[in-house]
């Protein structure tokens, strides 16, 4: 029976028009993409929950445009951080509409979307992309709310250097188009400081078993191993480098700079030391009380939440000033963005990066991550 | 030589695991000429099972040995696992037995699928961690490290090998299920129970790929939804390489792909100077495979058909 009703209901919707909401505003549909299923699910289901408050938040407060109340509607799609997918769903939110885009969050599946974006010249924020190149293409339409490889990179290998004192340095990427970059920006940097490197091995963002690298970097006895890629791998990795006894110190990107990864490593994580785009959630300026807000929603956070938060706040403050939902409008607002998020105030340059990111440096201690500095 | 033999050690712990979950794959296809692609979410479901039930135990009784809690873990894992496989041979796969083959081979790309997904849902998309309650001792020989769990891990799958090898050559079902998979209508003739061997051969892989999927997860201390695929990839290329069909086969093909790849993974890059890495680990294990198989399409030790189970 209820089913009945409830299929009269929609039907009686789909009849009149019921794309807008009872008190008559306008349904506004922004896209948020991330990997929803695979082994980044966690952090892909992270990005969405951030943006999802934020769109939540928004609702219950009230937007008006050009003198009509609207809604905001957060259409969530799954590129299983795979390129190919991404650009099929990139494809499907523009043909469904929206005008704006919280995402992807890998380097590797952003890249291949923006153009879709560009083309159909809908603006693209993304939450965690850092790669160089994404906003290095020339798109109007490519934005980012986080600082991007090459100011993570040169910190991280002045840091490795610098104030741990590496001198034989192996690296680990995972050859995906984040942990390439980043790995390049960080072998550039910390050669140009001093380090040795004496070996460079490759994985893949699929992988769990890495004992036959790792036995071979032991072979060449570095002091220092940086890997580039994300949690799932970094976690495994360290624990089984523990076990072939190869005790160099560990050094990442964000991508492993969460709770997953000391889940993941255990006991072993003591020590890794990894760093994060931003200021410390604890340190962000809305930090603590984004966290209380969200974590009464949706559990703990695991890595960008805030930053996805942030985006769809960017986009929906753009929308504001343009006084309309038009993407070539809300394009054209943009770049005079000047907003006080939870991670500290966005401005973008001329390029879509965010202006003056800083990059924390964290280490493992007692189990937690422990801010160690904080570099501009 | 120290790096070289803990290659070799690295490469046979992860090869006897490959060769366990590789005897599934060429039981069911001795039998049935079906490549039952379910078989990698077996283990996976195994080893979840396995995780979820030391979760438990742990809770409960804390101070137990961490050896007998992952044992129980297993002995949980096994008939959940026997149950699994027998519910999808009769649900998904006796309904196709006359149907061509492509169906049954769709049907169990499917089941792969399906099982992801319900897995995924019950157990969430986080990677789950193994807890860390098997003793980390660790030997050295000669430079190379080898933990306990190591040797349990290869010993285990030694004598699991040689038990179903045993069951196999030895007694009545044994017979029945090399009997059926000569000609499963003599055998039918001879008052063979056909169906009662086929399920049986699907229940007894699954059992070995429970313990296949906790070995993995205590080996690499996770486990996640996804982890049955790519393992069921590698010990589908492993049961090919030895010659599909062929137990001896499936075993030697493990203990081959795992040493492989090792040992590429490890080399390759010094080998070439650099120009191929260790990103050409898992393209040198298959190159490997496509030579076998250009030089002996049928694998390894695929030509004694009268010895596939």
């Amino acid at each position: 029976m209820f089913a009945v009703s409830a299929l009269a209901f929609s039907l009686a919707c789909t009849l009149s028009g019921c794309g807008k909401p009872q008190d008559g505003g306008a349904l506004i549909k922004i896209g948020s993409v991330a990997p929803l299923t695979g082994p980044q699910t966690h952090i892909g289901k992270d990005n969405e929950n951030g943006a999802r408050l934020a769109v939540d938040e928004i609702n219950a407060r009230g937007l008006t445009l050009g003198g009509k109340k609207v809604k905001l509607e957060l259409l969530s799609e799954d590129d299983q951080a795979e390129p190919k997918t991404a650009t099929i769903v990139a494809q499907k939110l523009v043909d469904a509409g929206v005008v704006g885009v919280i995402g992807h969050l890998n380097s590797g599946t952003t890249i291949p979307a923006s153009r879709l974006y560009s083309d159909a010249g809908i603006p693209q924020i993304s939450p965690s992309a850092t790669a160089v190149s994404y906003t290095a293409q020339g798109y109007k339409t490519a934005y980012r709310v986080m600082a991007n490889d090459a100011q993570q990179g040169r910190a991280l290998g002045q840091f490795a250097v610098g104030q741990l004192g590496a001198k034989k340095i192996a690296i680990i990427d995972d050859r995906s188009a984040y942990g390439q970059g980043l790995a390049d920006e960080f072998e550039k940097a910390a050669r140009a400081a001093g380090g040795t490197m004496v070996a460079h091995e490759f994985t893949n963002d699929r992988a769990t078993d890495f004992t036959a690298i790792l036995t071979s970097i032991k072979g060449k006895g570095p002091d220092l191993v940086f890997f580039g890629g994300m949690d799932p791998q970094g976690g495994p990795m360290l624990k089984q480098a523990k076990r072939l006894g190869l005790n160099a110190r560990f050094l990442g990107g964000d991508g492993v700079q969460n709770l997953n990864f000391m889940k993941l490593a255990g006991l072993d994580a003591e020590g890794a030391v990894a760093s994060s785009p931003g200021l410390p959630i604890a340190s962000m300026p809305g930090g603590p009380d984004f966290r209380k807000r969200f974590e009464a929603k949706y559990g703990p956070i695991q890595l960008y939440a805030p930053y996805a938060y942030d985006a769809v706040n960017v986009l929906v403050a753009a929308m504001q000033r343009a006084d309309s939902a038009d993407p070539a409008k809300i394009l054209a607002a943009l770049p005079k963005t000047d907003l006080q998020g939870v991670c500290g105030p966005i401005k973008f340059d001329a390029k879509g990066d965010t202006q003056g990111g800083a990059v924390t440096l964290y280490e493992v201690r007692g189990g937690k991550w422990r801010v160690l500095e904080t570099v501009k | 030589m120290d790096i070289f033999l803990q290659q070799l050690v690295n490469g046979l712990v992860l090869g006897s695991i490959y060769a366990l979950v590789a005897l599934g794959y060429t039981m069911v296809y001795g039998i049935l000429e079906l490549i039952n692609f379910a078989h990698g979410e077996v283990t996976m479901v195994g080893a979840m099972v396995a995780l979820s039930a030391i979760g438990l135990l742990t809770g409960v009784a804390p101070e137990l040995p961490g050896v007998l809690v992952v044992l129980a873990g297993i002995l949980v894992a096994i008939p959940a696992c026997m149950a699994l496989a027998f519910a999808i041979e009769k649900i998904a796969y006796r309904p196709l037995r006359r149907a061509p083959r492509l169906a049954p081979l769709i049907t169990a790309i499917g089941v792969s699928i399906i099982l992801q997904n319900l897995a995924m849902l019950i157990w969430g998309r986080q990677y789950v961690s193994f807890p860390a309650i098997l003793p980390g001792d660790k030997y050295v020989f000669f430079g190379a490290q080898i933990s306990l769990l190591q040797i349990a891990i290869v010993v285990l799958a030694l004598l699991l090998m040689a038990g179903l090898w045993l069951l196999v050559e030895k007694t009545r079902l044994g017979r029945a299920m090399r009997a059926t998979a000569q000609s499963r209508e003599v055998a039918e003739l001879m008052g063979v129970n056909v169906d009662r061997v086929i399920s049986a051969t699907f229940v007894l892989g699954a059992a070995i790929a429970a313990i296949a999927g906790v070995m993995v997860s205590a080996y690499y201390g996770l486990a996640h939804y996804y982890m049955g695929f790519m393992l069921g990839l590698k010990a589908f290329s492993a049961a090919v390489l030895g010659g599909i069909g062929n137990l001896a086969g499936a075993m030697l093909g493990g203990l081959l792909l795992g040493v492989i790849e090792a040992l590429g993974a490890g080399y390759i890059g010094d080998l070439t100077g650099g120009f191929l890495g260790s990103n050409y680990q898992d393209v040198f294990a298959f190159f490997v495979l496509i030579g076998v198989l250009v030089l002996r399409p049928s694998g390894l030790l695929g030509e004694r058909v009268a010895n596939r189970a």
